[in-house]
């Protein structure tokens, strides 16, 4: 191959770059988020173009047969995947992002010679750490979502202190680094130790709590990848890498936002955990509840003029997309007006409900913000809860003292007639009862979700 | 390589301030697509895993590798997955 000059190769990261840019801006507006995408795969094609030109590739064969290997997998695995598994591909996705620094990092601690400068050291230790938190997080992060292990936060004794603890190990481990440059075994010390700050950061956090936790992991695969470009010196990287680390945490604070908690909180673990004080289950649900059944359900929506569905993760457990979109077709055919209302939050990744309703054909235009839909619950005639609890939980308006206090909540509670389609009485990710469920204006249709639009469709069929 | 590193920072600095700009209001139909495009962005790491993969010593042969799997994965099934996403939204836009 011609030799090519090393500003021409930078020339072309350059231009990356800037695809990059234009793709992320391409990306958060809805005309042109195709478009967007298909700029960031074109700078990322350049980028690998202009890398393989590099002198210092000395040999293709190591490269194709990783390139190979990793786009056979991420093929099958981004064309297989089912949308309800969404959530726990990203985490995938981000870990690996994350894993790749670490190894990036640990290739180019052992290329370099003496005298290593400090910052490339720092770089290195930096990137380490990133990278190993990114991978552990993003599998346990994967795991809870796959249900390979517990949703719940997993608690352990002194759990803030240990996480501190080996916080401190890893800064500790670092600067060892830094002060003792070119030793392999430390490297991999620290990678080890930051992979069990991973694991110790994300298992107290609760399914619930996924949205912001896989945010920041994509914030995060962001900046390792930014590190590890101080690492090898590269600008394309850093660019890369920051822009990645901003939009993630843009999304995280948008998360945060949506449930009127700080980060801190979030991270901190433990909400969901523990039964807090408060009424018990009992003492509000108590002779309160009325449940009802498929054919009572169809003709109070066959009768309504207005519906406003409500998503939760519920619904993306029971795979109910398709019915509902069948019950929604059903219900406009008859003249009602069909509505969906999504909170930001619902489910377990950002966006969560619109991938999810958007697989099952569901007009785009149906999908109301939270802030665009509250105002007008009032004049909805049936609310239909379908999988959701705490977000539709009307303490956290009303109660002060509720573990949710204070988080935007769905006012479903004000439409004339809320339907709650939910398995049993149980609660929610917060672990508290639910007052909305005991209104004079709920019913319950108790069920799978699945199975009781199966048989709501069947009803409203009859009717 | 020996790059001065206050230029590093510089760019780093610029382009994080970059990125908060460019993505301002992202809708929420947007947010999985931008995610896990974003996240396919961050597979740039596959540089990095080229260049070591591409040397003549074993030890960075090996840990290049075990990188340039994982990068494309990240790469080639974050783009692949966001079109598909996208392709969803679209199709009933129509």
């Amino acid at each position: 191959m011609p030799q090519i000059p090393e500003a021409v190769i930078n020339i072309a990261y350059l231009i990356a770059a800037v695809l990059f840019i234009f793709g992320l801006k391409g990306l958060s507006h809805p005309r042109t988020a195709v478009r967007g995408n298909l700029l960031g795969a074109l700078g990322m094609l350049l980028a690998i173009v202009a890398t393989l030109c590099e002198k210092q590739v000395l040999g293709f064969g190591t490269i194709l047969a990783g390139m190979a290997v990793g786009g056979v997998i991420g093929l099958v695995l981004a064309i297989k995947i089912e949308m309800t598994a969404m959530p726990q591909l990203v985490a995938l996705f981000n870990g690996f992002g994350g894993g790749a620094s670490i190894f990036v990092a640990g290739a180019e601690w052992i290329r370099i010679e003496d005298p290593i400068s400090i910052h490339v050291s720092t770089a290195t230790a930096t990137s380490g750490i990133i990278g190993s938190v990114t991978l552990l997080g993003s599998l346990i992060a994967f795991g809870k979502l796959q249900g390979v292990m517990t949703e719940k936060p997993i608690l352990l004794p002194g759990r803030h202190l240990l996480n501190l603890l080996i916080l401190i190990g890893c800064l500790g481990l670092g600067y060892l680094l830094i002060t003792n440059p070119g030793s392999v075994l430390l490297y991999w010390m620290l990678v080890l130790l930051a992979a069990a700050l991973g694991v110790t950061a994300v298992i107290p956090i609760g399914g619930a709590d996924m949205p912001v936790v896989i945010s920041l992991l994509n914030s995060y695969s962001g900046l390792a990848a930014a590190a590890t470009g101080f690492v090898i010196g590269n600008t394309g990287l850093i660019i890369a890498g920051s822009l990645v680390g901003a939009s993630g945490l843009i999304l995280t604070n948008i998360m945060c936002v949506a449930m009127n908690r700080s980060l801190a909180n979030v991270m901190l673990g433990g909400l969901g955990a523990t039964v807090t004080e408060g009424p018990s289950a009992d003492d509000v649900y108590e002779g309160k509840v009325k449940s009802t059944t498929a054919d009572e359900v169809a003709m109070l929506l066959e009768t309504a003029q207005r519906v406003a569905i409500v998503p939760g993760y519920g619904l993306a457990v029971s795979q109910a997309q398709h019915q509902v979109r069948d019950l929604t077709n059903l219900l406009e055919e008859r003249g009602v007006e069909v509505e969906f209302a999504i909170h930001p939050v619902a489910g377990r990744m950002p966006g969560h409900m619109n991938v999810l309703l958007a697989e099952a054909d569901i007009p785009y235009e149906k999908l109301k913000e939270m802030d665009e839909i509250n105002p007008t619950f009032g004049q909805v005639d049936v609310s239909l809860v379908i999988g959701a609890n705490d977000v539709v939980n009307p303490d956290a308006r009303e109660n002060p003292q509720s573990p949710i206090a204070g988080m935007p909540i769905l006012n479903v509670d004000q439409s004339r007639t809320v339907i709650i389609i939910k398995r049993s009485l149980s609660p929610g990710f917060a672990g508290i009862p639910n007052p909305l469920f005991a209104m004079d204006n709920t019913l319950m249709y108790f069920g799978d979700g699945k199975k009781a639009l199966l048989d709501l469709v069947a009803a409203v069929k009859e009717l | 390589m020996e790059v001065d590193i206050v230029s590093l920072i510089t760019i780093f600095v610029l382009a994080i301030f970059i990125g908060f700009e460019v993505i301002t209001k992202v809708p929420p139909t947007l947010h999985t697509p931008l995610m896990s495009g974003s996240n396919a962005i961050s597979g740039i790491t596959i540089i990095g895993a080229i260049l070591a993969a591409g040397s003549d010593h074993i030890a960075l042969q090996v840990l290049g590798f075990v990188a340039v799997v994982l990068a494309t994965i990240n790469v080639v099934g974050g783009f692949l997955v966001t079109h598909r996403m996208l392709a969803m939204f679209r199709k009933k836009r129509d």
